[in-house]
């Protein structure tokens, strides 16, 4: 597959602050790609360097092979979905979708019939007429969509889309826009701080903090094997612990966490000294582990709640003499239905799935 | 409850309706059956038409109130070319953080009453005036000029005068227009000057609507402008109006003439918003 955008050592400094540090990343053709990464950690900065409306400071942004710098918005072959939409409130739908059409002096008749076809694409035939106030936001959210697909774009950008709508209706657009980029084929580039938006429709996604990409790569890559405490952490649920190294193999380290329990663990990165962090993910804790299994932590569990949430019901326990609760996922027969609040269980979980970081100080 | 909230509505009409009817009301029908009113060969007191139908037939009033029109409408339309781009930058360029001064330093000169301003601009333009003593003293002129009492000048105090009722609406609107609309337009493919066109002049139409009516009015009403800064040629709608009360003390014609004013201007404004397609109700909320 072809590379649709290529960016090389971008930096983007605001006064003495570095917004976007050193980004350098490839997104191939037709895929949906997501920058993932908290608030305030540069998703915009660089969106709209991409989109022209900011000049990088230094580093190199290619789209399909051309330097990019010093040409204006209006010129790139790239449209942006803005995070608050920015509808034009003195056009009616049409008129907002029309609206790039008439800037590239396609004949009526023509900027009508795509007008159409892209409104029944996003579900909204025969809203042309509609003013911009009489929608809903989800409505809403698909004209924007509408008004940049429509030109064809190399790539369409989408800051944060689904931001202000509310959890039922994010979650439906969510598989909506997934299904739509992969009927258009358009190359999409999509910003989030959700992670779980970012997993669900994503082709690959690039974590980014403080202004630097820490691991791109495949949902599952990022979920099954995080390259750096911060994608641990963020990238789906964890315990987490503070926790100090006790012994240390090639490939399996011994530790102690905070809270006074003894595991043996992987080491994720290279560990030069004894302070690290230890992420579990609540889904890897097996509840009353066969005897026989191998290669695994055991300890016993004090359960405190039971979390019922349908299919993601979770127990909240403590391990030890620790107060501090840690996260177990119910498996989703019905075995353990009868645990509850004060019930002393068997757990374990595998050394491969009690990951260790080091810390930064 | 229904009776209580309508007694409240009341309440707080009462001193709106009072005023309109004690201030603009009675005075405009006092005004009205005062210009029918006139005297026949006699010197008897009668109904005529005679007041309203001297405007037609005399050519110097009609002539006047056409002039004071046409330039009523280009001091709006000068002001509002002038106060935009103003608003703009202030609203839009500069930081945020400076826009409150900036606004406060343009409207800083209507804190002095009109006359002083128009005094100010006397004492710049005058033959003996600042200007002219720049001029001299730099050696571009010989012989100071009288830079005063003629159109250019009065359009230039009139423009002056208007430019807060301009520059108010102007940056109320602006102020409401989200700075991502303009980026959308860009990205869209919007050279700037289809953005100003298609996006910024669309979305600040009720405002400058309802400033143009503003500045219209008031310069069409205006009458220390044009009579200290107008030369003896400049006669103004108003100063005829003036004329009739006070120089010849025909109080019916002066009735009649203002009353002509009104419902002429009305006339011009119902036309402009046609024209540009513009609601009165949408440009004043
Ligand atoms: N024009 C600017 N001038 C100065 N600093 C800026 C400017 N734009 C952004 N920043 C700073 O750069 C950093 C990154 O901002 P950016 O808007 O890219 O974050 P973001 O990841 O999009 O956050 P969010 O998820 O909240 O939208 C922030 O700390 C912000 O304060
Ligand atoms: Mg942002």
């Amino acid at each position: 597959m072809d590379v649709v955008l290529e960016i090389r050592e971008l930096v983007r400094r605001f006064d003495t602050m570095v917004a976007v540090d050193n980004v350098s990343l490839e997104v191939q053709e037709g895929s949906f790609f997501s920058i993932l990464g908290p608030s305030g950690c540069g998703k915009t900065t660089l969106l709209r360097m991409i989109a022209g409306f900011q000049e990088p400071t230094s580093g190199v942004i290619r789209i399909r092979g051309k330097d990019m710098r010093g040409i204006p918005p209006n010129r790139r072959p790239v449209n942006l979905v803005f995070q608050n939409l920015a509808l034009f409130p003195m056009m009616d739908v049409a008129g907002n979708i029309a609206f790039g059409l008439k800037r590239k002096r396609l004949a009526a008749a023509e900027i009508g019939r795509r007008v159409e076809s892209i409104l029944e694409r996003v579900g909204l035939a025969d809203y042309g007429a509609k003013q911009v106030g009489q929608l809903s936001g989800g409505q809403k959210q698909r004209v924007a969509i509408a008004r940049a697909l429509v030109l064809e774009p190399s790539i369409l950008l989408l800051d944060e889309p689904l931001g202000a709508l509310d959890l039922k209706l994010r979650e439906q657009m969510k598989i909506e826009l997934k299904k739509l980029q992969s009927e258009v084929g358009t190359t999409f580039i999509y910003i989030t701080h959700d992670q779980s938006e970012a997993l669900v429709m994503s082709d690959r996604v690039a974590v980014m903090n403080a202004g630097r990409l820490e691991q791109v790569g495949p949902p599952r890559a990022l979920y099954d094997s995080p390259a750096s405490c911060f994608v641990a952490g963020f990238v789906g649920e964890s315990n987490q612990f503070p926790a100090q190294i006790e012994e240390q193999e090639e490939k399996q380290i011994r530790v102690r966490t905070d809270t006074g329990l003894q595991l043996q663990a992987t080491p994720m990165q290279p560990m030069e000294r004894p302070e690290c962090r230890l992420f579990i993910r609540p889904e890897s804790i097996i509840l009353q582990p066969e005897e026989s299994l191998s290669g695994i932590n055991r300890f016993t569990l004090q359960v405190k709640t039971i979390l019922f949430d349908g299919s993601n019901t979770k127990v909240l326990a403590t391990v030890g003499e620790s107060e501090r609760e840690i996260m177990v996922s119910l498996p989703q027969n019905r075995q353990f239905a009868h645990i509850g609040p004060g019930d002393r269980i068997t757990a374990g979980v595998y050394i491969d799935a009690c990951r260790c970081y080091p810390v930064h100080a | 409850m229904r009776r209580e909230t309508k007694i409240g509505l009341y309440i707080f009409l009462a001193p709106v309706l009072m005023w309109l009817l004690l201030l603009i009301v009675v005075p405009h029908i006092d005004l009205f059956i005062m210009s029918l009113r006139g005297e026949d060969d006699l010197g008897e007191a009668i109904w005529t038409l005679d007041n309203y139908h001297s405007f037609f037939s005399e050519r110097i009033y009609w002539l006047t109130f056409a002039r004071t029109a046409t330039y009523a409408l280009l001091v709006t339309l000068l002001t509002f070319l002038i106060t935009f781009p103003v608003a703009f930058y202030i609203t839009k360029v500069v930081h945020r953080r400076y826009s409150a001064f900036l606004t406060i330093l343009l409207l800083m000169p209507f804190w002095v009453s009109e006359l002083v301003r128009v005094y100010g601009w006397m004492i710049l333009l005058r033959e003996s005036g600042v200007i002219n003593h720049l001029l001299l003293g730099m050696g571009l002129l010989e012989q100071p000029v009288e830079l005063l009492y003629n159109d250019v000048s009065m359009v230039m105090g009139l423009v002056y005068t208007s430019m807060l009722f301009m520059a108010v609406p102007l940056i109320s609107s602006l102020e409401g227009m989200d700075d991502n609309l303009i980026e959308a337009a860009h990205d869209l493919g919007a050279s700037k000057l289809t953005i100003f066109l298609r996006i910024v002049i669309p979305y600040a139409a009720p405002g400058i609507t309802s400033g143009a009516i503003v500045v219209f009015m008031l310069t069409l009403g205006n009458y220390l402008t044009p009579n200290l800064m107008g030369g003896k040629n400049s006669l103004w709608f108003t100063e005829q109006i003036y004329n009739q009360f006070i120089a010849s003390f025909n109080w019916n014609q002066g009735a009649a003439f203002g009353f002509l004013l009104l419902l002429l201007s009305s006339l011009i404004i119902w036309a402009g918003l046609r024209l540009s397609r513009q609601d009165l109700g949408r440009a004043l909320t």
